[in-house]
């Protein structure tokens, strides 16, 4: 039974990391998915970072759905967002500078992203704290996945490598695709992609 | 109504407790991370030191920068007390998405002992290629050991000696426009350290 309860939450996890897509399906959180990908490691981290905001965000306001009045649902939210935004923040510059320099002003703008509040107004203030906890963690790493896919399609066909590591001569490479045109190029072509497998499956 | 405003007053002081603690614990990381970032860019490109060029920093204004105050830092590299060379934090607002700061490194004579990009915003695959471009052994791109004094640290374009970045000639020349600065600075702090007074 024991056993039963836990296939059900990874079941729950995968059908919200796929039908709940952010990128593939509900398009959401496009800005820092165009801007960050330009290698498959930042799209990555930033797909990381995102997931660990969101699967905190989500247990909180979980937590708290009963205490806060419908009213101001919003304002909590996005307080409860920009705090753990805020720490990670910290704790990213504290221990990971490098990393920090290369995600830049992505990090700061999680707050907005749209996938966070989406999920807290969508899912968080009407479910209980296990089913939003795996409902983050579901959508945290779809977002994370078709943010490496992406990177990592941009960074292959726009200087060869994935990973850093070289698959063909960086001269080969067509430089549009790590350019923020190729971002919108890409992306598009995976949508097609996606959408074409589904409504084959 | 008294309900919102207690339930979203509570949350928010438990936010900024919640805050001031990670800040509290964090800040002391940060500013060494930052030092160690500044010392570990120095120590890539002067020749080797034992002294702490961090406190023995040199700033210099150049004359077209008096206005907005930005300033050139030289980092002091010595050994046994004698100078070997420098490190040079440099700048130049002219590349293709703005500002550029680049660390340069001289040794004793004033020749470019290497160098390191710290911060730009330049077109990747492009302007962003300097990192490796100036290093390059291919025909004259490659700066590391010579004299910016002797040598022309133009691109060829300009009238100058250097190969500049293919479809990135503004990068190139924001990259020597820093350099030509960072060499000045070099120079100024050499005289004020012999005690040579031109005036």
């Amino acid at each position: 039974m024991r056993r039963g309860y836990v296939m059900n939450k990874l079941k729950f996890i995968i059908e919200s990391a796929v039908k709940n897509n952010p990128t593939f399906v509900l398009l959401l959180g496009m800005c820092p998915t165009l801007g960050t990908t330009n290698s498959a490691v930042n799209g990555m981290s930033m797909g990381l970072a995102t997931m660990g905001v969101l699967i905190c965000s989500n247990t909180v306001i979980s937590l708290l759905r009963n205490v806060i009045p419908d009213k101001v649902r919003i304002p909590a939210f996005i307080v409860v967002i920009a705090s753990f935004v805020s720490v990670l923040q910290m704790i990213m510059q504290a221990y990971m500078p490098a990393l920090y320099e290369t995600l830049g002003i992505f990090i700061p703008l999680i707050v907005v992203n749209c996938i966070l509040l989406g999920r807290a107004e969508a899912f968080a203030s009407k479910n209980n704290v296990t089913d939003s906890f795996c409902d983050g963690v579901g959508v945290g790493l779809g977002f994370t996945v078709s943010l490496t896919l992406l990177g990592a399609v941009r960074e292959f066909l726009g200087t060869g490598r994935i990973f850093n590591m070289e698959v063909y001569g960086e001269e080969y490479g067509s430089l549009v695709f790590v350019l923020a045109p190729g971002a919108f190029i890409a992306l598009g072509l995976l949508i097609a992609f996606v959408n074409n497998i589904k409504s084959h499956s | 109504m008294k309900n919102m405003v207690l339930s979203l007053g509570l949350i928010t002081i438990a936010a900024s407790l919640i805050l001031g603690s990670v800040y509290a614990i964090t800040a002391d990381k940060i500013a060494k991370a930052e030092v160690k970032a500044q010392v570990d860019a120095i120590k890539e490109v002067a020749p080797d030191f034992d002294n702490n060029p961090l406190e023995e920093k040199y700033v210099y204004i150049s004359e077209p920068d008096k206005k907005t105050g930005a300033d050139i830092i030289v980092y002091p590299a010595k050994n046994g007390g004698k100078l070997v060379g420098a490190a040079v934090k440099s700048f130049s607002m002219d590349g293709f998405s703005g500002e550029i700061t680049v660390m340069y490194g001289f040794d004793a004579e004033g020749k470019i002992n290497d160098y390191k990009v710290l911060k730009h915003a330049e077109t990747a695959g492009l302007g962003s290629k300097m990192q490796e471009w100036f290093r390059m052994k291919n025909g004259d791109r490659c700066i590391l050991g010579l004299n910016p004094a002797t040598h022309k640290m133009r691109v060829k374009k300009d009238g100058g000696n250097v190969d500049a970045i293919t479809a990135a000639t503004i990068s190139s020349r924001a990259f020597l426009d820093a350099l030509d600065k960072a060499c000045k600075a070099y120079m100024e702090f050499k005289e004020n350290e012999e005690g040579i007074c031109y005036e």
